[in-house]
């Protein structure tokens, strides 16, 4: 029984000994049976009561958690065909590798035994079950099981898991084609993530977490079969185009949306993510461990609070324009970047941190006391600013619904493509600096400062523009979060919380992302505010889900989601040497973010 | 005829109550290869360090082409000294190409606004930097491992793309702390050649080595520094007949000791070693 190791990419696939014995040919069929079985299975009632969210009570047509599994059940029959080597489903597996069936069948598995379990444990008992629960529940074992029986593409249980060998190049299309297959995956991407964000507020989150585990799993298998690479190279090679598309996928968000919840739900995404952006330049490129950032945050939105115009301002009489605030918000934070950075930056490392964390406290802390009895009064101490008017530019208020080719935008959804400018402008803002003479001397001094030093680089200056820069950004963002939440107030500008912006979330949502990258943060802010959101009745436990999950992320991808090409060589030595295929070093673009978040 | 490029004179340096260098004088001009030598623990480190701004002598001065420098690494290097390191300190995860351009830093001056606005002239400066930069590559043969990340080079390669980071900096004087440490005998003979091309482009080179024959052979001038203090100071040939050089990095016998014949032995190999490395044969 000696196991082969290497899949060999040839035309019957891997070479290795199954989990499970069984001819191949019967475990293709089991595979595809069990696909097709998991798809009749979400025809039929699940439970019989409509107390289980989604009403799974019908029978004749998927409803709620059962849409998943179908979608599930769909995924698992596709790439069980590319086994079969069927024509025009040879690209979802290039490698024909057995590892990618695999776990698209743990997709469809997962998200059923999700559903069938969180039935019986949340209604009490297996009585509540239907008989197309049980259904369900086999036809969607079946696949694992038929997978399981498949070569193995290695020795051990790890490579079910790991990207496939010898995945053969894309074939050469012409630019018009790989600019429509850019479109089409951003496309998907927005499907998923406005599905994500548009799930129901169940009371224990259940169609969102099928949700994730689906997209969890599904995301994995395209990403063993090799689509994402392919997906990273082609965005490389179309990095305006990817950028643009993307963002037009994001303007096209708030026109799928018939509630205005959701819209709000996607610009505080937009504002967290584009204030961990800034974060990024600070951590990601120039190394300096900021734990106070959220500050920068505040100081933006209290002053854009304070010249709103809002009675509750201390300076209610001033109401200046918008650009005007914008710009206030920006250079008060910038100042406040200055201040804080001037002394602390000649530390080091640890140092810092404990420093930056202080700072950031004691913002929040002097924002509480500037009340007037305890301090002179600027900021209303813990009721903060309330009543902060409705934004108005060109004469458009915000704050109304408009109705714009048939669609109607309300608030949240106006608020919604104002940010997306701003993320645009900072995202520009980033790639920019990072690939300048600037942006070197930041690597440079994240590398080896005492060698960057001695390469003529002023490392203070240095550090002090990139934490200004950073800085200014959050105050950006700031201006817009005051105007959308209609009042400022001391209390989520604390180091860390259950919930988001804080600074240790941000922080997470840089790590997690992928450190250096634009759209690794971008990805990893949406995953830490939706998921709170989402699964509120976690509640005491969030921290400790968020911990462990953070925990786990570290052990088995350190550089985070999005990886930076110099980190994923960083955590993984290879021995390879690295020889990109493009002259310049992408840093993940951020056509990458939007597929991913497909994958999110 | 010759101008002097660096002068040091009276440098001291203590730590607490070790003083590690102490009132060291020096002097490089123009077009020369000085060496610096003496046993682990002499302080040339040190020196180097206080030289370059790393550290800020407890006492004496440092003057480049008659300026004095001011303690601050990135204004030595801006004046136009560079160097390397003794264990290498690439900037690990950047690429090769990415290392050279850093080492440009001093000599551009695009800031944060015109990397954000990206004008005529960020592109135009951009665009020489990467040509210098690659004129650099090719000069120490890299050109052809540009996107290379610098951590997986190997060591030799690494050694070389430190001193082209240095390089870029274009500098009057460059600095060498160990170049040839951990290399073979052909690679340190690739360095001695390239250390040379330097000298050749009208650079001044200060190299600190264990290696002595590669020292002898390539320095016009050699200090020897021992306990912090400056030795002896002179031609190859000057040092290496000089009893306290060969004291300082054996020892001296002291009366009837008993290994004093095994030490006279030592003494001879020495002298045949030194002999075969000025008939230039290999091992």
């Amino acid at each position: 029984m000696t196991d082969t190791t290497k899949t060999t990419g040839a035309p019957q696939g891997a070479q290795g000994t199954p989990v499970i014995p069984l001819p191949a040919g019967a475990a293709r069929i089991l595979i595809a049976v069990g696909a097709v079985a998991t798809m009749a299975s979400t025809m039929l009632a699940w439970t019989w009561t409509s107390e289980f969210p989604g009403d799974l009570t019908v029978t004749g047509y998927p409803a709620g958690l059962q849409l998943l599994t179908l979608t599930g059940g769909i995924l698992t029959l596709l790439y069980a065909l590319t086994l079969w080597n069927v024509r025009g489903l040879r690209w979802l597996n290039p490698a024909r590798a057995n590892g990618p069936v695999f776990l698209m069948a743990l997709a469809a598995f997962a998200v059923t035994w999700y559903t069938v379990l969180a039935i019986t444990i949340e209604l009490g008992g297996l009585a509540n079950l239907e008989p197309g629960g049980y259904v369900a529940a086999v036809a969607s074992l079946l696949p694992v099981l038929g997978a399981l029986a498949l070569p193995r593409p290695g020795d051990t249980w790890k490579s079910y898991f790991a990207k496939a060998d010898d995945i053969p190049a894309a074939h050469e299309v012409p630019a018009w084609a790989e600019r429509i297959i850019i479109t089409l995956c951003l496309a998907l991407g927005l499907i998923v993530f406005t599905y994500g964000i548009g799930t129901p507020d169940d009371e224990y989150g259940e169609t969102f977490s099928g949700f994730m585990l689906l997209v969890l799993f599904a995301t994995w298998a395209v990403f063993a079969a090799g689509l994402t690479d392919r997906f990273s190279s082609l965005n490389a090679r179309h990095k305006g185009f990817a950028t643009s598309m993307a963002f037009l996928a994001a303007a096209v968000f708030p026109f799928t949306q018939s509630e205005d919840h959701n819209a709000n739900i996607g610009v505080n995404i937009l504002i967290f993510a584009t204030v961990a952006l800034g974060l990024n330049i600070v951590v990601g490129l120039t190394g300096l461990l900021d734990l106070g950032y959220v500050a920068f945050l505040g100081v933006g939105a209290y002053a854009a609070a304070l010249v709103s115009g809002s009675e509750y301002s201390r300076f209610s009489g001033t109401q200046l324009p918008f650009w005007g605030a914008v710009l206030v918000g920006m250079a008060a934070s910038l100042i406040f970047g200055v201040l804080i950075g001037a002394p602390t930056l000649r530390l080091r490392g640890d140092y810092l941190a404990i420093v930056t964390l202080g700072f950031g406290e004691i913002f929040r802390i002097a924002v509480n006391n500037l009340d007037g009895s305890s301090g002179p009064d600027i900021t209303n101490g813990p009721n903060g600013i309330a009543n902060i008017p409705d934004l108005e530019i060109l004469g458009f208020n915000l704050g109304e619904p408009h109705v714009i080719a048939g669609f109607t935008l309300g608030r949240f959804a106006n608020y919604f493509l104002l940010m997306l400018v701003f993320t645009a402008i900072v995202v520009l803002v980033f790639t920019r600096a990072a690939d300048s003479r600037i942006g070197r001397s930041w690597v440079a001094i994240r590398e080896d400062e005492t060698a960057a030093t001695a390469m003529g680089i002023n490392g203070f200056r240095v550090k002090l523009v990139a934490f200004a820069l950073g800085a200014a950004l959050a105050g950006l963002a700031g201006t817009v979060s005051a105007h959308v939440s209609y009042s400022v107030v001391p209390t989520p500008y604390q180091f860390a919380g259950a919930a988001p912006p804080n600074s240790a979330f941000l922080l997470a949502a840089v790590v997690l992302g992928g450190m250096g990258t634009v759209s690794g943060p971008l990805l990893g802010a949406s995953l830490l505010y939706l998921i709170p959101e989402k699964l509120s009745f976690l509640k005491n436990y969030e921290l400790l889900a968020f911990g462990i999950a953070l925990i786990l992320l570290m052990r088995f991808r350190p550089e985070g989601i999005i990886a930076n090409r110099r980190r994923q060589l960083e955590f993984h030595e290879t021995g390879q040497l690295d020889i990109p295929e493009q002259q310049s070093l992408p840093e993940g673009t951020i056509g990458a973010t939007k597929a991913t978040k497909a994958g999110a | 005829m010759t101008n002097t490029v660096l002068e040091a004179s009276g440098v001291t340096m203590r730590f607490g109550g070790l003083t590690a260098v102490r009132s060291v004088d020096l002097t490089v001009s123009e077009g020369e290869i000085v060496g610096l030598i003496g046993p682990n623990g002499a302080g040339k480190t040190t020196f180097f360090n206080c030289l370059t701004g790393l550290y800020i002598p407890t006492e004496g001065k440092v003057s480049y082409k008659g300026s004095v420098l001011p303690p601050k690494p990135h204004l030595v290097t801006q004046a136009g000294m560079a160097r390397t390191f003794q264990n290498i300190r690439l900037f690990a995860n950047m690429t090769v190409l990415e290392n050279v351009l850093v080492g440009r830093h001093t000599r551009t001056k695009e800031g944060l606004w015109s990397a954000l606005l990206r004008g005529p002239g960020f592109k135009k400066a951009e665009a020489a930097s990467e040509e210098r930069a690659m004129e650099l590559l090719e000069f120490i043969g890299l050109a052809h491992k540009r996107d290379h990340l610098a951590r997986s080079l190997p060591y030799g390669e690494q050694r070389k793309l430190e001193i082209a980071r240095a390089l870029a900096s274009e500098p009057g004087l460059l600095l060498l702390d160990e170049p040839t440490a951990g290399m073979n005998p052909q690679e340190t003979r690739a360095t001695e050649e390239l250390v040379f091309a330097i000298r050749d482009k009208g650079i001044a080179v200060l190299v600190i080595e264990h290696d002595m024959r590669f020292i002898f052979n390539l320095c016009d001038r050699v200090a020897v520094l021992v306990q912090g203090e400056k030795l002896v100071e002179g031609t190859s040939d000057v040092v290496q007949g000089d009893e306290r050089v060969i004291a300082a990095y054996l020892g001296t016998p002291f009366e009837g000791a008993p290994e004093d014949a095994a030490l006279q032995e030592v003494e001879a190999a020495e002298v045949h070693a030194a002999e075969g490395s000025s008939e230039g044969n290999d091992q």
